[in-house]
């Protein structure tokens, strides 16, 4: 019971979206570095796990995310033709084309889930993509894991 | 029971600025697991190192983070570091503090709070990773050198020079590339054919280097130390142990109208012809598409006449497979087809011609033997109006770069022109010269004071062939702020320089990353310019970007260093972070084998006692194994694990960023 007063506190408090990013290391991990370089500022509530590439990344990984509390995920690497291992980001882009409609199809909303290429020369677009996915989970407000689709009962 | 160092750096100001390092150090020792926790100024310097030592060793740590700048920068340090002090250093693990935190957010509370999940994070990791040892690879030491213009020719020599076999592999019948081409070159006006055959010749018998002309890369497998490159030999129809080369085939073979390539369309080529009479090797070959026996199975004249009976109509295609430790690209460039300026005759005037055409027609061993004669009629051109950055630096019908190249080769070109036509007029049209390089200024000032070139600073906007046949050319002088017209007799255009369009297709089986226009990728513009992302692919000449003949050798040295530095190892090292399978779970439904890109995953029969196949399972080839994780996200059994990312330690990763540190029970089990 004291949990879930804590977090109506925290949302009247004003709410903190927390977004966890899974990004390969050899595109969108060096674009959030070349971000760092550049000293584009951006919102803190991004936490980057690094794996070594999309192709490694399984839907189970953004399931347990929104389990462990995550508000949004975001599912970040290599532009097409340019995956360091031939076609990771290919095998990525087919299962979030359909783990997306899974997701939609059990009532969770598209402001929870994010698939973006950012190559390792573009920190602008990745200072940019978290600003507004920031954004955009925040107007959707806290993910509940007991009733991600907000049902009414 | 896991015992972590945690290891926060200040980075002098860049980290401590923004992020509380001393309450970062403090919570971090607080974590579950962590029996030693510190903050220094700069952990990567010397007593930094030290500090990070003499923890592991006084604290019989299992598993260290260090909290710093980007595991890019510094994580081979520290892993150094690690392995001196006794610990494994795939124990050691890097939390990106700067790049993702101090750098990018100003907020102190909230960049702190950052900072301390993302140790966090790395803790978790850590304790579940495994003491891994690289793995070893034999390297093959041969190196294969694709393209055989005058960088790869520069890149096969080195390599051979250094002992180690080259296997140079040339698209068309004949070595030299667009250089053999060349009249003179830039800035001394040496003549760029008695540079280059020499050099053609020392390749070609050079014990070191197979040749392989009129050859194709039809694909690539492998990686560092073992690519296996399957090689398209095209049929030549011509025996070339046979050929001795004597020129009676190509001089009775009844079909004379093809427009040779090598002197850019003003010469005609017979159907059996070997490039030019400089070729390496020099003999000819038939070219399938024109010749009428191979075409209409009637002639053979040229194999009635050869005295040595070398003609073979009989000859095909032939796959070649060659195993390569390093890869040189050296494909090189093509001029842009100014056919897509409508404005510029589209193409369809006769005079109006590209800068290998002129060269051509300054060339001693060209179709003019050197006269500058245009090609409608083969006049004296009184007047040449030379038109630089055709489709370079514009955006919408060309390309937004610049060629580089062509400021220098059109004062060489206004230069030749005027020793070869006395008292003829030669106009360049220029944006801007740039002329940057070792007595390349000199060279433009040279043509414009001393051979009279008139230099006028503005675009074209149209040429167009008048009644009386001069060709108008229209453009403006924008220093002067005036319209000009200037009739000409003829009009060279200096096209841009552009990758080949089949660079892709070759970028694509290597793994080689292109840019927006088509060129190679370094893996880095500054510090790694001959490299590719791809190890043991090297980059040699104009296919990376325009160049001149000085710095695509320098490049193809580079290339040729980097390749006998990686031969100079018998083995190589490789990062171990390869794929697992667990064989007692392992189903046998060949996903992970078809999703892997590197065929890395095979069948592994399981054997009992007597011999007898009882099960089959999938098998990750360490070898050949590059450690991307397809395959475990395909897995349907979860049977596939990748070392040092492990199922396992993403969850325990993805469950430390929760709410109160354990969201995995906080809100579920509200």
């Amino acid at each position: 019971m004291e949990k879930t007063e804590t977090i109506a506190e925290n949302a009247r408090a004003g709410f903190e979206p927390r977004i966890v990013a899974f990004v390969c290391n050899w595109c969108t991990y060096a674009g959030a570095d070349l971000a760092g370089t550049s000293r584009l500022q951006y919102a803190p509530n991004v936490r980057i796990l690094k794996l070594p590439c999309t192709g490694r990344i399984d839907p189970l990984l953004v399931l347990k995310a929104f389990e462990g509390g995550a508000d949004a995920v975001l599912v970040s690497g290599c532009h097409p033709g340019d995956c360091h291992y031939t076609s990771g980001n290919y095998h990525a882009r087919r299962r979030w084309s359909v783990f997306g409609k899974l997701l939609a199809f059990a009532g969770i909303d598209g402001r929870r889930l994010y698939f973006s290429w950012v190559s390792a020369a573009e920190g602008q677009k990745f200072a940019d993509l978290i600003n507004s996915i920031t954004k955009e989970v925040r107007s959707a407000g806290p993910f509940d894991p007991v009733n991600p689709a907000r049902r009414r009962t | 029971m896991a015992r972590v160092g945690v290891f926060i750096c200040h980075c002098g100001e860049n980290i401590a600025r923004t992020v509380d390092v001393a309450a970062a150090a403090a919570a971090a020792a607080k974590m579950p697991g962590v029996v030693y926790s510190a903050d220094y100024k700069y952990m990567c310097s010397d007593p930094g190192q030290q500090l990070v030592r003499k923890a592991i060793a006084d604290h019989k740590l299992t598993g260290a983070v260090v909290a710093a700048c980007s595991p890019r920068m510094h994580e081979n340090t520290f892993r150094r570091a690690a392995a001196a002090a006794g610990m494994n250093p795939y124990l050691l693990e890097m939390a990106n503090v700067r790049e993702h935190c101090s750098w990018v957010h100003s907020d102190r509370a909230a960049a702190t709070a950052k900072a301390i999940d993302l140790i966090r994070v790395m803790v978790e990791k850590v304790k579940r990773n495994r003491g891994l040892r690289t793995i070893t690879v034999p390297v093959e030491p041969t190196a294969v050198v694709i393209g055989g213009g005058i960088a790869g020719i520069q890149a096969a020599l080195d390599i051979a020079a250094g002992g180690k076999a080259v296997v140079l592999i040339e698209k068309s019948p004949s070595l030299g590339g667009h250089m053999a081409r060349l009249s003179e070159t830039f800035p001394t006006l040496d003549c760029s054919q008695c540079i280059l055959t020499p050099r053609m010749v020392e390749a070609a018998n050079h014990p070191n280097i197979t040749l392989m002309t009129s050859s194709e890369v039809e694909s690539v497998g492998g990686f560092v130390g073992n690519f296996e490159v399957t090689v398209r030999r095209k049929a030549r129809y011509v025996d070339p142990a046979k050929c001795t080369g004597c020129g009676e085939c190509w001089s009775k073979c009844p079909v004379k109208n093809i427009p040779s390539e090598f002197d850019a369309g003003l010469s005609r080529r017979t159907a059996i012809y070997r490039a030019s009479p400089q070729a390496v090797p020099n003999q000819p070959v038939i070219d399938a598409r024109h010749c009428l026996m191979l075409t209409k199975g009637r002639c053979g004249v040229c194999a009635k006449v050869c005295p040595r009976g070398a003609i073979n109509f009989k000859d095909a295609d032939e796959l070649v497979k060659v195993k390569a430790g390093a890869i040189v690209l050296a494909t090189g460039f093509e001029l842009w087809d100014h056919s897509a300026y409508g404005e510029y005759g589209g193409g369809r005037i006769a005079d109006v011609i590209d800068g290998f055409a002129f060269e051509r027609l300054a060339s001693a061993s060209g179709p003019t033997a050197g006269e500058i004669r245009r090609p409608s009629d083969g006049a004296e051109p009184k007047t040449v109006v030379f038109v630089q950055c055709c489709g370079s630096r514009d955006e919408k019908a060309g390309v937004a770069y610049c060629s580089k190249i062509c400021c220098m080769y059109t004062a060489k070109h206004a230069m030749l022109y005027a020793h070869k036509v006395h008292g003829g007029r030669a106009v360049v049209f220029y944006m801007d010269v740039r002329s940057a390089g070792k007595g390349y200024d000199e060279f433009v000032r040279r043509a414009i004071e001393k051979d009279g070139a008139e230099y006028i600073r503005g675009r074209v906007s149209k040429i167009y062939r008048r009644a009386d046949g001069k060709i108008m050319v229209r453009g403006s002088d924008t220093l002067a702020g005036t319209p000009v017209a200037v009739e000409a007799d003829m009009v060279v255009l200096a096209d841009a320089v552009t990758p080949r369009p089949d660079a892709r297709t070759l970028a694509r089986m290597l793994g080689v990353a292109y840019d927006a226009d088509g060129f190679f990728s370094e893996a880095h513009p500054k510090l790694r310019p001959v490299e590719t992302a791809v190890a043991g692919v090297y980059l040699a000449g104009a296919c990376q970007g325009p160049k001149d003949i000085p710095e695509s050798v320098a490049q193809a040295s580079a290339a040729a260093a980097k390749t006998l530095g990686l031969f100079a190892r018998p083995k190589l090292e490789r990062e171990p972070i390869v794929a697992r399978v667990n064989r007692i779970t392992c189903a046998h439904c060949r996903a992970c084998i078809n999703a892997c890109p590197y065929k890395a995953i095979e069948d592994f029969n399981i054997l009992d006692r007597s011999g007898k196949v009882i099960r089959v399972v999938a098998n990750v080839n360490e070898g050949l194994c590059q450690g991307c994780g397809t395959c475990v996200s395909v897995c349907r059994s979860k049977s596939v694990d990748l070392d040092g990312f492990t199922d396992e330690q993403v969850f325990l990763q993805i469950a430390a960023l929760g709410p109160e540190e354990s969201g995995v029970k906080s809100r579920g089990s509200s």
